[in-house]
């Protein structure tokens, strides 16, 4: 029952952690773990997580509405009212965040700015996932050949500079969501099919793999119902994280000018068009569209931590353990530690 | 070099071998050497082995670690391909059958896991395990026919009826394993193949499913191959017992000649060392405790493979491998010195 | 609901010297998610200097979780909840960071179920056994691979000098095993616990380390804890035979008593399970039904739903441990009157 493969050895994933902790109590375990209400329960016990996930949420709505709650629209200003000051810093409500150097309304641009970061991270994410585990799950079960040939384009593609890609691909065809997406998907796929690979030789070598290739299942329902079900947890964690990335990468791209173009808005230009127009004295036109991109990866980071450590059983058992005994023992009164 | 067995072992129950292997080898390469790496090196996990089993027998195979029992297993169900032999089931020769008719051929064989944890998959109630194989091969005609075929089957194996809804966990391993053996038997497969199915369940609950698989057998004339890394519970569901020693065969024999009379020194050093559960009888028991490493599979030794541990090796043990005869009838060993 | 049947008749008056080991009232529990699992309840038994106690359960027992309590390995989930297990009189239980560090190792040395993960497959095996040595007993380095050939040479490993060169995964299971029992006696520990040595090996393997475990506790007057889930394991080696059911302690007997004549119905069953080569059945026997769910173990005796004895006082009420004029130890209502009807 070894897996031969590093990767799953590292992410002793769902079952088998059960099946550890079985062979630790002898009983059979309830199936715990598929009670989600549980796992809210602990991300409200987590005060970062929880934090980060209201962050997101309130962020997501936002940007979801910002059509209805903006101010202003985002490309339409007064030069007269240029470099309004934020309320804080002896403003008007009519500018709550202040306006940009052409008179734009900053808070308004912050939410449209949200919603170019949050529907290309989700697009890539999508796009890129999906392509990849599709890669990932071909080479894993098939192996020989496809394999090598799989993992060999894999390879390629991932010593190719990113960078350059983007510059020669928006060249080509301009810089908008929808180029953005797809060259942030070309770049990003490959992750997903090394680690769904990994995970997948290992899985396949699994009894309850070979189990349903003796009853007669046909590759692709081994590969959908039996194999795919292992990999949510790995997956999601990975998603997550890569949803980070993108938002990052986005900024990035879009900061150097090979992203998203004027007048669509992204937090990335932005930060680069106050750089050209007047930093002094009017840093927050860096400071909150860069606060912002900064809040929201260290959210879905602190987020996908807390996943993490939450689909991991046995974590969860140890976590549980820990303050439940010192409860007992507290309320024991037998002298023990207590908490 | 495939000896052909001069003398059928007859069976209990019928002439015609319902499942037949003649000089099945098997060979896995493991990397390469010489200058470029032009010589493929293999483990050779299994050599010249052949045996046959009759309808409704069963055969029990006994090895240790690296004696290529689970390989064997795996081949006879088309799993593994073999280097050389031929493996035929009701008559037919199926060793190169491939697609469909593999598809429909695998029905007829099913295979009985060794560890009841691992082989159930978590994520599905016991009604969808199951039900698979009933659903995948069109078997139910609607979901609650194959509700009533799965009651019918989990009934079957000694389990209650409001099993069907729950999952795996909730199971003990003797439990799991009935689940299994009720997989296994959705198909009404003839033959099966069941990989130490006891092995990994508590001493007092592996009687319950050796006695099912017992009882199944003379329900549904089942044919067995029970693979096993000893010979303590072998005794009570073979008919035949057959011992190999890495990858190769030493001693095919009815089960009470196994026991009664081994001869093989493999097979008596195998029998001594399961400890009887009589501290008295046990400590006065002579025992014949093996010195010496398994060979290297990479590069076996000429000659005999057991050379190295055996208590009776002389020289043409080393360079001459001796081949499965029939010393006494029915009982065929591979040995010089017997 | 443990309390009410403490076990009454441990702290026997006759034995007047500490014994070697002393556990008693040990509970251990597991704190789950699903509910708090009694792992260990209430176990009490000492070990005298130079015996070969043997423990037996099968999983769930406890058998295992009670003999990480000896080298306070105890980890979370799991935690001691209550009772105490002394070494020469001194707990390993309360404020014995100390003393753990003192007795794990040199004085009490314990060796696994699976010989590979006990390794670290990055070093020779000399090196894992001369580090044991320099760190607890200050060899050098020299002293200490010459001490490790000894060590591999004692415990039946031909040829030790180039073995000590070897890497873990050179050798056979068999192998590692000897070389584990060699490290885990570097130290001259006075005693060994050997948690299911043989259950990961083949059975001509098995036959060679329980054999070299047997001439090890001779020529070295050491004194053996080993827990198995195979009476035939313990048969041949173990003066007296500990049996355990769903956390408790059911009986403990001379090796010779229990198997001529177990007084519990679940040792009684379990010995009947055990195949024998030299018995032939017509068909194997088995217990029926499964152990007690350990979260909420019912009231009476553990074993009551699977015991052909039982009576209305299983069910209600848990047996304690009471010896008997022979000096056995057995946890039932109707101890001794297995086989009689």
């Amino acid at each position: 029952m070894t897996a031969p493969d590093g990767y799953t050895a590292q992410h002793a994933d769902e079952d088998e952690a059960l099946h550890q902790e079985e062979a630790l109590q002898g009983r059979p375990y309830e199936l715990a773990v598929v009670q989600h209400g549980g796992l809210f329960r602990d991300l409200i016990s987590d005060k970062l997580g929880i934090a980060s996930f209201i962050f997101l949420v309130t962020l997501i709505a936002a940007a979801a509405l910002a059509p209805w709650i903006a101010p202003e629209s985002p490309t339409q200003g007064n030069l007269s009212n240029a470099f309004a000051s934020p309320v804080w810093h002896g403003g008007t409500w009519r500018n709550p965040v202040g306006t940009d150097w052409q008179g734009y309304d900053l808070l308004s641009r912050l939410l449209y700015g949200a919603r170019t970061s949050l529907i290309i991270g989700v697009l890539v994410v999508v796009l890129a996932g999906t392509f990849g585990v599709l890669i990932g799950l071909l080479a894993g079960y098939k192996g020989g050949r496809a394999d090598r040939w799989l993992m060999g384009w894999v390879d390629v593609q991932i010593s190719f500079p990113g960078l350059l890609l983007a510059m020669l691909l928006i060249a080509l065809v301009g810089g908008s969501v929808l180029s953005v997406t797809i060259i942030l998907a070309i770049n990003g796929w490959m992750v997903y099919a090394r680690m769904t690979r990994g995970v997948v030789l290992s899985v396949r070598e699994r009894p309850f793999v070979e189990a349903a290739e003796m009853m007669g299942c046909r590759p692709r329902r081994v590969v959908f119902h039996h194999i795919l079900p292992n990999l949510s947890t790995p997956l999601v964690t990975l998603a997550v994280l890569e949803f980070a990335r993108i938002i990052l990468a986005e900024a990035a791209l879009s900061f150097l000018g090979l992203g998203i173009q004027y007048p669509t808005v992204s937090w990335g230009l932005d930060i680069a068009r106050a750089g050209d127009h007047e930093l002094f004295g009017n840093q927050w036109l860096i400071i909150y569209p860069g606060l912002l991109l900064s809040l929201t990866v260290l959210s879905v980071n602190l987020l996908s931590s807390w996943l993490r450590v939450a689909a991991d059983p046995q974590e969860r058992e140890k976590r549980f353990a820990s303050r439940a005994s010192g409860t007992v023992s507290g309320a024991a009164g037998g002298g023990g530690a207590g908490l | 070099m495939a000896e052909p067995l001069a003398t059928e072992p007859k069976s209990v129950h019928t002439t015609a071998p319902h499942v037949e292997v003649r000089g099945l080898s098997i060979r896995f390469p493991v990397g390469r050497s010489g200058f470029w790496g032009g010589t493929t090196r293999y483990v050779h996990a299994v050599d010249e082995v052949s045996f046959s089993i009759g309808r409704g027998e069963t055969l029990g195979l006994v090895g240790e670690s690296g004696s290529g029992k689970t390989t064997i297993g795996r081949a006879v169900l088309r799993r593994i391909e073999p280097s050389a032999g031929t493996i035929s089931f009701r008559g037919d020769d199926i060793t190169t059958t491939k697609g469909k008719q593999l598809r429909e051929l695998r029905r007829h064989m099913q295979l009985v896991f060794q560890d009841p944890y691992a082989s159930l998959n978590p994520r599905k109630t016991v009604l969808e395990l199951v039900a698979e194989p009933l659903i995948v091969h069109g078997l139910a005609l609607n979901p609650k026919d194959a509700r009533e075929q799965v009651a019918d089957l989990l009934h079957r194996c000694g389990l209650p009826a409001d099993t069907v809804d729950r999952y795996p966990h909730a199971f003990s391993g003797g439990q799991r394993q009935r689940i299994g053996i009720a997989r296994a038997l959705a198909l009404r497969p003839e033959f099966i193949v069941a990989d130490e199915p006891v092995s990994a369940l508590d001493v007092s609950v592996r009687a319950q499913v050796v006695n099912l698989l017992q009882d199944l057998q003379q329900e549904l004339a089942l044919t067995y191959l029970f693979i096993a890394h000893d010979l303590s519970v072998v005794r009570h569901i073979s008919h035949r017992i057959a011992i190999l020693y890495a990858g190769r065969m030493v001693e095919i024999a009815p089960t009470h000649a196994v026991y009664d009379n081994p001869m093989h020194p493999y097979t008596e050093a195998l029998l001594s060392s399961v400890p009887i559960p009589d501290p008295p009888l046990q400590r006065e028991r002579r025992r014949i405790v093996l010195t010496g490493e398994i060979p290297n599979p990479v590069d076996p030794p000429p000659g005999c493979r057991f050379q190295t541990r055996c208590p009776l090796v002389h020289d043409r043990c080393h360079g001459e491998t001796p081949k499965l005869e029939e010393k006494q009838p029915d009982h065929l060993v591979a040995c010089f010195a017997r | 609901m443990n309390s009410v049947n403490a076990a009454p008749s441990l702290a026997n008056p006759a034995e007047k010297e500490a014994p070697l080991l002393e556990v008693d009232h040990l509970e251990v529990q597991f704190f789950t998610r699903r509910g708090t699992v009694q792992a260990v309840r209430q176990v009490s038994f000492s070990i005298e200097r130079g015996e070969t106690l043997g423990v037996v359960g099968e999983s769930g027992s406890g058998k295992s979780v009670m003999a990480q309590t000896l080298l306070g390995l105890t980890e979370l989930p799991g935690r001691i909840t209550g009772g105490d297990v002394r070494w020469k009189g001194e707990s390993l239980v309360h404020d014995a960071s100390a003393t753990l560090a003192r007795v794990r190792g040199n004085e009490i040395a314990m060796i696994f179920q699976d010989p590979m993960t006990s390794l670290n497959p990055v070093f020779t095996i000399g090196t894992q056994i001369s580090e044991v040595l320099r760190r607890h007993l200050g060899h050098t380095r020299k002293q200490a691979l010459v001490r490790a050939a000894e060590l591999l040479d004692l415990v039946g490993i031909a040829n030790a000098a180039a073995r000590v060169k070897q890497y873990p995964h050179e050798l056979s299971g068999g192998m590692r095993q000897r070389v584990l029992i060699a490290m885990a006696l570097a130290c001259e520990p006075e005693l060994l616990v050997a948690d299911e040595p043989t259950t990961a090996l083949d059975v001509t393997i098995q036959a060679q380390i329980l054999d070299l475990i047997g001439d090890l506790q001779r020529e070295l007057s050491l004194t053996v804890l080993l827990i198995t889930h195979d009476l035939g394991v313990v048969a041949g080696l173990c003066n007296r035979v500990a049996v355990m059911y769903s956390g408790k302690l059911v009986e403990l007997a001379s090796a010779d008593d229990l198997y001529a004549n177990p007084a519990h119905p679940y040792s009684a069953g379990l010995l009947r399970s055990t195949p024998r080569l030299d018995v032939v059945m017509p068909r194997l026997v088995s217990i029926e039904g499964t152990p007690p769910d350990m979260i909420s173990p019912p009231p009476g005796c553990p074993f009551a739903a699977r015991c052909d004895l039982a009576v209305t006082e299983c069910l209600e009420e848990m047996p304690g441990l009471h010896t008997y004029p022979d000096g056995r130890k057995v946890a039932c209502w109707r101890a001794f009157e297995v086989g009689r009807g």
